[in-house]
């Protein structure tokens, strides 16, 4: 008895482990146990074998189009706000005047909220709002330009909930790089061009790679935007959508369950990409941590 | 001294220097026109509607016709405003506390120990952070459903609390790495057992990381759409599902009334991240770094 007690303890196993039953309980009963609950419903749809649900989903090009319309539209924003975070966090760094006014102003976005963003850009950007009120009055354009209840309304939610998060995520990461390597490589003759993309960029991609796929997961699952300043039934008709009214509106919990599977392996594939990019990158310290 | 003029790149010829200076300029010129821009227009779409909220009609012209702030009473009637908003602090709060009870356990032992299958376990906690929340909202909701929790207030309780716990957790654990091990050791030297070590000791040391990642997750759960969506019924709405019913529902009512309620929403999430920032620096959510590092 006490021995294998004992040889336990040896490799780390005791008592204190009771701390963790609590959380995994929980994520047992709250997360998988529901997974696979998903999982094996999504088999037994309510006629056909096995996988029908699945063959439904993709022999329905109306069904398949949503993966293709998510991406279309979560790639693109994930990536812009990654992108434009680095050079604007870039700018951040090191201590000035007014940096946490600025701090604050890019991340008071965050409180927006999907429906104040929703219809914002339906005020401001729609046919009689202020920014075609204006590009009109400049004679830029002729007649007012659509952004609204298609892509582009959907494309901007994403931009302004999302920019504030990957810019607090990319400015974090930048900070936590000793600013000494640089300066090191800068009396050694490197150029700013040459001392970012040879010293910060390389130790930066991996925070990038992680804020793109956080990024990416608010983008990938985005749903009331979708409906509030898209096109649900056409072009911004995301696989979300697609997934709700399969449970809600027509109670096909299986077929609901099969969507969600779809729409978690895709998801799950693109981070994993993502991941597996990053790991040829310089994992280590980056020299501000510890 | 050979060596090292030996190793480094080619001396940056005198051509290079000065075109330093005028790509560096530009560079910060258009970096910062970008976020003016950006930010003349999210102005534009958060005044649009703060102005459409106080109009009294506003149709094709630059400005409303008239000025009232009846919308406010109005939407605070007809939406019922005052359960919602106690609804949303409720759910908030059951969801801050027992996220917090469950969360901070498993992040001390995730922080100081190592064990098999920790990688495993780790894995499983980031796995809510990552996946859409409609993807495992949908099948627990169903579950919830078949449970008679959903529909409730425990059912959205319940459903907040996936995300919630992973994110104390991940928040939680750089704070307690930095704690030194050895006051553990000290108070355990002293006598004191495992409960009071962590009441006595670590919890006053983890005030200001609870604090954070229980304002975070206050946050979170105030604007969190999907799994309220999924899982609320009728009495059990909060902020964000009811304004999103009286936004899809647009028509019915005057869109005023919806830009009322949505003021109402921004500047409640404005006070809590106003309060949040006194307490967590943002820039050291990912890195605990200092400002200056000295070496």
């Amino acid at each position: 008895m006490a021995h294998w007690q004992h040889r336990l303890a040896e490799r780390g196993v005791d008592r204190q482990l009771w701390l963790l039953v609590p959380a995994l309980v929980f994520v047992i009963a709250l997360f998988l146990y529901p997974f696979f609950y998903g999982l094996t419903l999504s088999f037994q749809p309510t006629d056909g074998g096995p996988f029908s649900d699945y063959a439904r989903f993709f022999s329905d090009s109306y069904e398949r189009g949503t993966i293709w319309i998510t991406l279309r539209i979560a790639l693109p924003a994930a990536l812009l706000n990654v992108l434009a975070a680095v050079p604007i966090a870039y700018r951040m760094r090191g201590r000035f005047r007014g940096k946490r006014l600025v701090t604050t102003l890019l991340v008071v976005p965050i409180t927006l909220g999907t429906v104040l963003t929703a219809q914002g850009l339906l005020n401001f950007l729609g046919p009689t709002g202020w920014f075609n009120r204006i590009l009109l009055a400049a004679n830029l354009v002729d007649e007012p330009v659509r952004l609204t209840h298609n892509y582009w309304g959907v494309f901007f939610s994403l931009v302004i909930t999302g920019f504030p998060f990957a810019f607090l995520l990319v400015l974090s990461y930048l900070s936590g790089i000793d600013p000494t390597l640089e300066r090191a490589a800068a009396t050694l003759g490197a150029d700013w061009r040459r001392r970012f993309t040879r010293i910060t960029l390389p130790l930066l991609m991996p925070g990038l790679a992680t804020t793109f796929c956080l990024t990416f997961v608010l983008a990938f699952s985005v749903f009331p935007s979708a409906v509030l300043v898209g096109n649900p039934a056409g072009e911004t008709r995301v696989i979300s959508l697609a997934a709700y009214q399969a449970a809600y509106e027509q109670y096909d919990y299986p077929y609901a369950s099969a969507i969600a599977m779809i729409m978690g392996f895709v998801e799950l594939v693109i981070i994993a990409l993502v991941l597996a990019a990053r790991s040829r990158f310089y994992t280590g310290s980056t020299g501000g941590k510890g | 001294m050979a060596t090292i003029t030996r190793t480094r790149p080619s001396p940056p010829p005198a051509t290079t220097d000065r075109r330093r200076r005028i790509t560096a300029r530009p560079a910060a010129w258009i970096v910062w026109g970008v976020v003016i821009f950006f930010f003349l227009n999210l102005l534009g779409v958060v005044a649009s509607v703060l102005v459409s909220s106080f109009g009294q009609r506003w149709f094709d012209t630059w400005l409303p016709d008239g000025y009232t702030t009846s919308w406010y009473g109005r939407a605070w009637d007809e939406f019922a405003l005052l359960q919602v908003i106690v609804v949303t602090l409720e759910v908030s709060v059951l969801v801050v506390g027992l996220s917090l009870l469950i969360g901070v356990p498993a992040a001390y032992v995730l922080a100081r120990r190592s064990f098999p299958g920790k990688r495993l376990i780790f894995l499983v906690f980031l796995l809510p952070i990552l996946m859409p929340p409609i993807t495992y909202g949908i099948p627990l909701a169903t579950v919830l459903y078949k449970f008679g929790l959903a529909g409730n207030m425990s059912g959205v309780v319940l459903a907040n609390l996936v995300p919630s716990v992973p994110f104390v957790i991940l928040t939680m654990t750089p704070f307690i790495e930095q704690i030194d091990p050895r006051i553990e050791s000290a108070a355990r030297m002293c006598g004191a057992g495992l409960r009071t070590v962590f009441l006595r000791v670590l919890t006053p040391l983890l005030v200001p990381g609870i604090l954070a990642s229980a304002i975070l997750v206050l946050v979170r759960t105030v604007g969190m759409f999907e799994l309220t969506f999924l899982t609320a019924g009728p009495d059990s709405q909060t902020l964000v599902v009811a304004l999103y019913y009286s936004m899809s529902a647009s028509g019915i009512r005057a869109q005023q009334s919806v830009d009322a309620m949505a003021v109402i929403y921004t500047s409640m999430m404005l006070v809590l991240l106003v309060v949040a920032l006194r307490y967590v620096n943002p820039t050291q959510l990912v890195a605990q770094v200092k400002e200056d590092p000295e070496h």
